[in-house]
């Protein structure tokens, strides 16, 4: 239990993956205009997230580890999610309108997104369990909603600000994004001293 | 060595044809029926998005059509008749004409007419002057002077001509997204045709009037009289046309001709 709490906490805070790994940049400056279609944009990411691990921890474990095809994982993995995603727009569609509506704009963005794919891969590489690998993706998804929110937040606020110039636009985005991923940094150990 | 790239594409492949399969059992099985008078419905719409008929965007607009068939076909005011022309063929109902409206600002005070009873130096925005004692100008009824219906207007059609805001017609759809952006609420929509306007929004009384601006409304009811329609009211001080009663007036624009301050108007040329 113990080591979920860690794995979920880290996931979140640590080794956030926006913030920390550098993955999943491209939505997180793209669609962190404004709070609504953050969060949007971030539960469509955690949704996918955890169906990506839930299908491809399997395939690793018991389709291409035992016929030693691990090199294999990357072109799969991507094949996989990107299918996975099709067919959960096309079920979302008929059975939940509602939500359809709300991910609608964003599932087709996450197909190839690399912080799903980072997380598929990083749960074989850590050698987590299914469990374990579906606790991370959680909270690497956790921790992507809570960069977008925190930047959504930063970007608001920057956009009543008087900006020289040459800064404004994307300029200043970047600079606002690597004051918030320094702040993360802060976390670094914080977790593990945090159990024992 | 062969046998090394068999092993490799064979299981992406099969992998690869398994996912399609899928994808395309799915689609099959879970399609969405989509009413397939909607494409054709949307694509009449002029896509404009601004909300006139009431529904949210043109979207909703045509989701309307589709699935109430008491939906009326004449709500889209920037297409006019050419879409409820369409609309009625592609519905099969009957096409009630739908009118076109343009905006007017009910208001002349122009810096030639009033002055300003305060220096602002605040938010370059009417509703933030509003706030403030109603305004910068003497006139609190009027123009506040600072295009928030310029910012609003979908077709740029607002322009700000000596601190008062005039539409053109001619670019003007009648959508009405600044008659409900107007803090002062100035702006109406008003049926395309020959007539006059009344270019004054204030209620005070006429001695007061005059004191802050030379081309408000005063109330002396002389259009009252001279209108052979009896469409000219004078509420509250204010003469207010009733367009119903407008419609074939035999001289029209007689009711702008005897206005002493000039705060009628006759409106023709530019609106054909």
């Amino acid at each position: 239990m113990t080591k979920l709490a860690i794995i979920l906490l880290s996931a979140v805070f640590i080794n956030n993956y926006v913030l920390a790994k550098f993955l999943g940049i491209c939505p997180f400056l793209g669609v962190s205009k404004n709070l609504k279609s953050a969060v949007g944009m971030s539960a469509a990411v955690i949704f996918v997230m955890l169906m990506a691990t839930a299908a491809t921890w399997p395939i690793q474990m018991y389709l291409l580890n035992p016929h030693n095809l691990g090199y294999l994982q990357t072109i799969v993995f991507i094949l996989v999610i990107a299918a996975l995603v099709q067919l959960v727009e096309i079920v979302l569609k008929r059975y939940m309108p509602a939500l359809h509506q709300s991910l609608g704009v964003y599932l087709p963005l996450i197909t190839t997104n690399c912080a799903v794919l980072g997380v598929t891969i990083l749960n074989i590489d850590e050698g987590y369990t299914f469990w374990e690998a579906m606790v991370n993706s959680l909270g690497s998804g956790l921790g992507f909603m809570l960069a977008m929110v925190m930047f959504s937040g930063v970007r608001s606020t920057m956009e009543g600000s008087d900006i020289p110039e040459s800064f404004k636009g994307l300029p200043i985005t970047l600079v606002a994004a690597a004051i918030t991923s320094l702040s993360f940094m802060g976390f670094g150990g914080v977790i593990e001293n945090l159990f024992s | 060595m062969l046998e090394a790239i068999l092993t490799a594409v064979i299981p992406v492949v099969l992998l690869g044809i398994l996912c399609g399969a899928g994808l395309v059992i799915a689609s099959k099985l879970m399609a969405v029926k989509e009413d397939e008078r909607y494409p054709k419905i949307r694509e009449c719409l002029p896509g404009a998005n601004c909300g006139a008929c009431g529904f949210a965007g043109c979207d909703g607009y045509a989701k309307a059509l589709c699935e109430n068939p008491d939906t009326p076909v004449n709500l889209c005011v920037p297409g006019a008749d050419t879409v409820v022309q369409q609309l009625s063929k592609l519905l099969g109902v009957e096409s009630a004409a739908a009118e076109k409206k343009t905006a007017v600002v009910h208001c002349s005070g122009d810096c030639s007419h009033t002055q300003d009873k305060v220096d602002y130096h605040g938010l370059e925005s009417c509703k933030a002057a509003k706030l403030l004692y109603g305004g910068k100008g003497s006139c609190t009824y009027g123009c506040l002077g600072f295009g928030d219906c310029q910012k609003v207007c979908p077709q740029n059609a607002i322009c700000l001509v000596n601190g008062v805001a005039k539409i053109n017609p001619v670019l003007c759809v009648g959508c009405g997204l600044c008659t409900r952006t107007c803090p002062n609420r100035l702006i109406s929509l008003i049926p395309v045709r020959e007539t006059a306007v009344v270019l004054c929004s204030n209620k005070d009384k006429g001695a007061l009037v005059r004191k802050i601006c030379t081309a408000g409304c005063i109330g002396c009811k002389k259009c009252e009289r001279s209108c052979p329609q009896g469409a000219v009211k004078v509420v509250d001080n204010l003469a207010v046309i009733d367009y119903n009663k407008c419609e074939d007036c035999p001289d029209a624009g007689i009711c702008a001709k005897g206005c002493p301050t000039g705060a009628i108007q006759p409106v023709r040329g530019a609106f054909q």
